[in-house]
């Protein structure tokens, strides 16, 4: 259950970002996990529901962007999609060392309501 | 009411990582090599230590950090063995993470240490994704756990640069196939060392010794090196 430990992170950045940017109440919150990263998205949106309560972002929307696990050969330089968890190159056999994709863990993007009116003033719409 | 989206684009586990980095810098700075040492309840985490302190007792300074979810039962082995050790109740915490070793930091006298072993919390999955500051992640897997552990704890087998196999007393007397595990640690993580042993007979204890042992005197030098 480190879904909880990184619930609350979450919840520290978004809370610090919402003050940033002047939003007062956050709807949705982008995120992008690897699949080789040890957390299991149903425990975090749970986790998430539980700490966020009476803050900023409670009834936030969590969206997760998943990404593929991703190896690069040492002996034919050659990237390659790791499946079945097997660092192995497709190519020539050799095992993998690097691990370029599969352990993300981050935030990309908050949508939210600023407590202005809405004036015309774009500066604080980044989309 | 303006409805907006803000790029954030930040690591969720950033303050962790900031902790860690922080750790580890000290630790650089003393020249003491730190392992950050994993597994499931019951593999033989509190065993490797005592059997490890016992052999390098008098060849270097060693200290202890333990995570348990509950009671000193752990740092209370390990001192009887004569060494520091200090112990960090998670109160259900499934992982330790960076700020508690800060704080555990502050309980120990680093001045004669030359090697730290944290002992994790047992699990096998949450440990995986906190950073301490340590050199090295290792993990024992017991052969009672079987040899399918590889398969379903591949981030944990993956980020190891030792995978002790313990227990080998037991081989006999249960289905692991210890070619398995090699083969699918292997695929895993082709840089892992695997080293079979038995805290119980002791038997393969002399691979294990020299890692830590080589370790040791890297980080020494690199001690030595800054105070010419």
């Amino acid at each position: 259950m480190h879904e909880l430990s990184i619930a609350e992170s979450l919840l520290r950045i978004i809370v610090d970002e919402s003050k940033k940017h002047g939003l007062e109440r956050i709807s949705k919150i982008k995120l992008q996990i690897g699949k080789f990263t040890a957390v299991i998205p149903d425990s975090l949106n749970f986790c998430f529901e539980m700490v966020s309560e009476g803050t900023v972002a409670a009834g936030a929307r969590i969206e997760i962007e998943t990404v593929g696990v991703t190896a690069k050969c040492d002996k034919c330089d050659s990237s390659f999609e790791v499946e079945d968890r097997v660092f192995l190159c497709p190519r020539c056999g050799e095992p993998a060392l690097e691990l370029l994709s599969g352990r993300e863990l981050s935030i990309l993007s908050i949508e939210g309501e600023t407590g202005e009116e809405d004036d015309g003033n774009s500066s604080s719409c980044c989309s | 009411m303006t409805e907006i989206q803000v790029p954030v684009v930040r690591n969720i586990l950033q303050a962790n990582e900031r902790l860690a980095a922080e750790n580890r810098r000290r630790f650089d700075e003393a020249g003491i090599f730190v392992v950050n040492l994993m597994s499931s309840p019951g593999a033989g985490k509190t065993s490797l230590l005592e059997k490890t302190i016992e052999a390098l007792t008098g060849r270097m300074g060693i200290a202890v950090i333990e995570g348990d979810l509950q009671s000193s039962y752990d740092a209370e082995r390990i001192r009887k063995k004569g060494v520091q050790a200090v112990q960090i109740n998670t109160d259900g915490g499934c992982h330790l993470d960076g700020n508690m070793i800060q704080i555990a930091l502050e309980s120990l006298d680093l001045s004669k240490v030359d090697l730290l072993i944290i002992e994790n919390v047992g699990n096998l999955v949450c440990p995986a994704e906190f950073n301490l500051g340590e050199h090295e992640k290792i993990m024992i897997l017991s052969i009672a756990e079987g040899d399918d552990k590889p398969i379903k704890y591949p981030l944990m087998f993956q980020i190891c640069s030792v995978v002790l196999v313990n227990k080998i007393d037991l081989l006999p007397y249960t289905d692991c196939d210890l070619g398995k595990i090699r083969e699918r640690v292997r695929q895993l993580n082709a840089r892992g060392k695997i080293m079979e042993i038995s805290c119980r007979t002791g038997e393969g204890f002399a691979p294990w010794l020299s890692w830590v042992e080589e370790k040791v005197g890297e980080h020494r030098k690199l001690r030595a090196g800054k105070h010419q």
